[in-house]
């Protein structure tokens, strides 16, 4: 198995430049019942400017990646929540709400490559495996294939276990466990055998990783029937995600970004579970709708600043749910803007923006004004120079040119 | 490491009263098997000393692994001597009269549904790829009588007996193979896919490979609810059967490894049929000896003809003692036959006639038969009424296959998802499996 251990020191140290203040109200409670849909956005404000940095390379890694997670608002209101809450990481509230699972169900266990005494290799494990014993927090071999389908096994007989993919690319070993009976095995039993298991890990691009370590499974995983996917960018929604993944009785893939560990955020000190099928309204808005999901939600905000700046009011939706989309939250958008941008870190071909488009032809074309457009990542393996990674995915720029496109 | 020698020692001591039995180089001759061809069993013959022409109740071949735990009163540190082996004392009776047609009965019912199933499949009954297990009773029969309800089991594609072993009603596997809604799986399954929750069916698996690490995982279950859950008497284990071409694949070594590693209450049981499809399992495997990779994970491997129920049986008593008393893993390979092709759709061209009348020769019933008329177990009438009784069995099967209905429509959604709300939110912001269209089975997911 290939070495994977990049970004581990950066996952505990808080570096001073990571701030991302963020306000944010949350008016959805999201097991709300089906009749309060309407007007069930909640927002999440991100105000302040974001960097990260990983390693201390300092101005250049920097430089080389300006754009990683850049969010920068305009100044809408900000509202605050009822309650102090507590400023977490992102790999932190990964942790916290893991913890609180494990806390309320014995049967949730953790298994995966050095969960256990190393802590996991973004430390989203970091202290379980003291407070809860090896067994439940299970040590594995490099051998994903094997321990992903001891999980469904595991699942099958009656425990909530969750996987960890040491870097979500590993799973590809493990595709035949996940699509053939992650995936199927419910059904081919008649719905004898529920498979409650939850597979995570961090994916995405991240910074000069190479090819295999770049990679963006969703892609892969899309067309498995019988699971879900989802998709954190925020500690708020990445800690609701984890908690609703573990109590799904859906196999549920949660996608983590590795730059997007470091994210800071204030979330509330009570319990809340979100919904996996919701996307979340970032910022509302009437011109045109932007749809995106993970590391790519920061680089539409910053472009949004440019946006606003040119006069133009985009609405932006993390999609969050990968599979199956938010159809009610994208109608109501796509009916209101007339027109969609699409933005992704997924391959072009085959890719979660590619199926976007499918579903959103299929289902509103007599809202749309202009032809979809689709921001994805360049159908080549991931280079590692700095320079050729940037270009490979979007960058704010290409955005801002998009909706100007598309406006017009 | 000292212990590791003595591992290898004690292994190879298994090997040598196998080499040294003359009869099998009779045998081989005997076959006039002149070929040269790699993928002749003709090795194996030579090899494997239950082969011999009058193996029957061969005492000294079949190997049992915890005697010499009990005898050597092994503890912790030297725990990897229960890799020793002794000889088995088969000169006693091994079973009850009851127990004996218990298994009898068992065989016959496996033998007889997949005659069936062959019946069924050419009559345009039932389609898709169907492995029959015809030969192989022994493994089954031999392995999951021993097993409480409770117990889970593991299997591959040619998994239907299987599951009748494990107490599934012919009628349910039956009419899954028809495809119909009355099957043990809805008719969503079918050959490849028999499950059954009530029994601990865990499948089923149609990729080899990967039901290896499932049955690891149910085994950690066993131990997570011991260990974690303070279960007391949860002492349950998991049977994973494979063949001899499944033990090529990644996944067997790597949950050897885990298996050993965490002790976990699971028997690995080979089936060793000799042929993966059309592949030798001589041409595919460096050693082809696949008991003895148990030792090098730290486990007891063991050896037993497969063709021999009562033999199967005696090593499966021990493998199974030592999961229940969490002493961890064992790994048993059955030298076996499969008297049919690869599956229906095979035309079984490939394997030596003389090799395939030499194992027919071995027919695990009649073998048993013969056992138990010998020691005076059963008479004929009894055997007789046996066969009668499973004879109707098998018929009532496929008349309730025959007269169950076709699934219908809105049975086409249902089990995508344990919970529906993962087909997501419709256009209209209510989940789509509330849309009528949904429970039709008619809707576009």
């Amino acid at each position: 198995m290939a070495a994977i251990i990049q970004g581990i020191g950066t996952a505990t140290a808080l570096n001073s430049t990571n701030s991302l203040d963020t306000n944010k109200t949350l008016f959805a409670n999201s097991r709300r019942s089906l009749s309060d849909r309407k007007g069930r956005f909640f927002m999440v404000r991100s105000d302040g400017c974001l960097s990260y940095g990983l390693n201390g390379h300092g101005g250049r890694a920097e430089k080389l990646i300006t754009n990683a997670v850049a969010a920068k608002e305009d100044t809408a209101v900000a509202y605050t929540s009822s309650k102090p809450g507590h400023e977490l990481l992102l790999f932190e509230a990964l942790r916290e709400g893991l913890e609180e699972e494990m806390d309320r169900d014995p049967t949730v266990c953790v298994m995966g490559e050095d969960v256990g005494h190393y802590g996991g290799s973004y430390k989203v494990t970091k202290g379980l495996a003291p407070k809860y014993g090896d067994l439940r927090v299970l040590d594995t071999p490099i051998a994903e294939n094997s321990f992903t389908g001891m999980g469904i096994g595991a699942a099958m007989t009656g425990l909530r276990p969750v996987v960890e993919g040491m870097n979500m690319g590993f799973l590809l070993l493990a595709f035949n466990q996940i699509s053939n009976n992650c995936g199927m095995l419910h059904y081919t039993s008649g719905g004898q055998f529920k498979i409650p298991i939850v597979i995570r890990g961090p994916g995405g691009v991240g910074r000069q990783l190479g090819a295999e370590h770049s990679q963006r499974l969703e892609s892969y995983f899309q067309s498995i029937p019988g699971i879900q996917m989802v998709a954190c960018s925020t500690p708020y929604n990445a800690k609701g995600l984890m908690k609703a993944a573990i109590r799904s009785d859906n196999p549920v893939i949660l996608f983590e970004h590795v730059l997007l560990y470091n994210l800071k955020e204030r979330i509330p000190d009570e319990e809340y579970v979100l919904n996996l099928e919701e996307a979340e309204m970032v910022r509302p808005g009437e011109h045109v709708t932007i749809l995106t999901y993970s590391r790519m939600r920061y680089h539409v905000m910053q472009a949004a600043k440019t946006l606003v700046n040119k006069g133009y009011d985009p609405e932006v939706i993390d999609i969050r749910s990968l599979k199956p989309f938010d159809l009610y939250t994208i109608r109501n958008s796509v009916k209101k803007t007339h027109r969609v941008l699409i933005v992704e870190e997924c391959m072009r071909t085959g890719g979660i923006g590619a199926s976007l488009t499918a579903a959103i032809t299929e289902n509103f074309h007599d809202y749309l004004d202009a032809p979809i457009v689709c921001l994805s990542s360049q159908d080549v393996p991931t280079p590692y120079a700095g320079t050729l990674e940037n270009w490979t995915v979007v960058q704010p720029p290409q955005i801002v040119t998009a909706v100007d496109q598309l406006c017009q | 490491m000292a212990t590791s020698a003595s591992t290898f020692s004690s292994a190879t001591r298994i090997l040598q009263p196998l080499n040294n039995n003359n009869n099998n180089t009779l045998y081989g001759n005997q076959l006039g098997m002149s070929s040269c061809f790699l993928g002749t069993t003709k090795k194996l013959y030579m090899k494997t000393p239950f082969l011999s022409p009058n193996s029957k109740r061969r005492s000294k071949d079949v190997l049992v692994v915890s005697e010499v735990v009990k005898d050597k009163n092994c503890n912790a540190d030297s725990s990897l001597s229960n890799l020793c082996h002794i000889t088995w004392p088969l000169d006693n009776v091994l079973i009850t009269k009851d127990e004996g047609l218990e298994l009898y009965e068992d065989m016959v019912l496996g033998r007889a549904f997949e005659d069936m199933c062959a019946q069924m499949y050419y009559r345009g009954k039932m389609y898709g790829f169907v492995h029959l297990y015809n030969g192989q009773e022994a493994v089954s029969t031999g392995f999951i009588k021993l097993l409480k309800k409770e117990d889970f089991l593991v299997g591959v594609y040619r998994d239907h007996v299987h599951a009748l072993s494990k107490g599934v009603p012919a009628r349910q596997v039956m009419s899954e193979l028809f495809g119909k809604s009355t099957g043990c799986c809805r008719g969503q399954g079918g050959s490849m896919h028999i499950f059954s929750k009530e029994h601990n069916v865990l499948g089923g698996f149609a990729f080899i490979g990967e039901s290896i690490p499932v049955a690891t995982g149910a085994a950690f279950s066993i131990k997570y609810r011991k260990e974690v859950l303070k279960e007391a008497d949860c002492d349950h284990v998991t049977m994973a059967f494979f063949g001899d071409g499944t033990s090529n694949n990644g996944q067997f070594f790597e949950c050897l490894n885990m298996a050993a590693l965490w002790k976990l209450p699971i028997i690995f049981v080979v089936e060793n049929n000799l042929w993966a499809i059309g592949m030798s399992h001589l041409r595919a495997t460096s050693d082809p000896e696949i008991w003895k990779k148990g030792p090098a994970f730290g486990m007891p491997g063991v050896h037993v003809d497969g063709m021999d129920v009562l033999k199967v049986r005696e090593v499966a008593k021990e493998a199974v003692a030592r999961a229940r008393r969490g002493d961890g893993p064992t790994l048993v390979e059955c030298e076996t036959y499969r008297f049919r092709g690869h599956s229906l759709a095979d035309p079984d061209e490939l394997r030596d006639p003389a090799e395939k009348n030499h194992y027919a020769a071995r027919d695990p019933i009649s073998a048993l038969k013969k056992y138990m008329f010998e020691n005076n177990l059963a008479n004929e009438a009894e055997l007789k009424a046996i066969d009668k009784k499973i004879d109707e069995l098998v018929e009532d099967a496929v008349e309730f296959a025959d007269e169950s209905p076709h699934p219908v429509r809105s049975q086409l959604l249902e089990n995508v998802f344990a919970d529906p709300k993962g087909f997501g939110i419709g256009p209209d912001g209510r989940y789509r499996c509330e849309d009528p269209k949904f429970t039709e089975g008619t809707a576009d997911v």
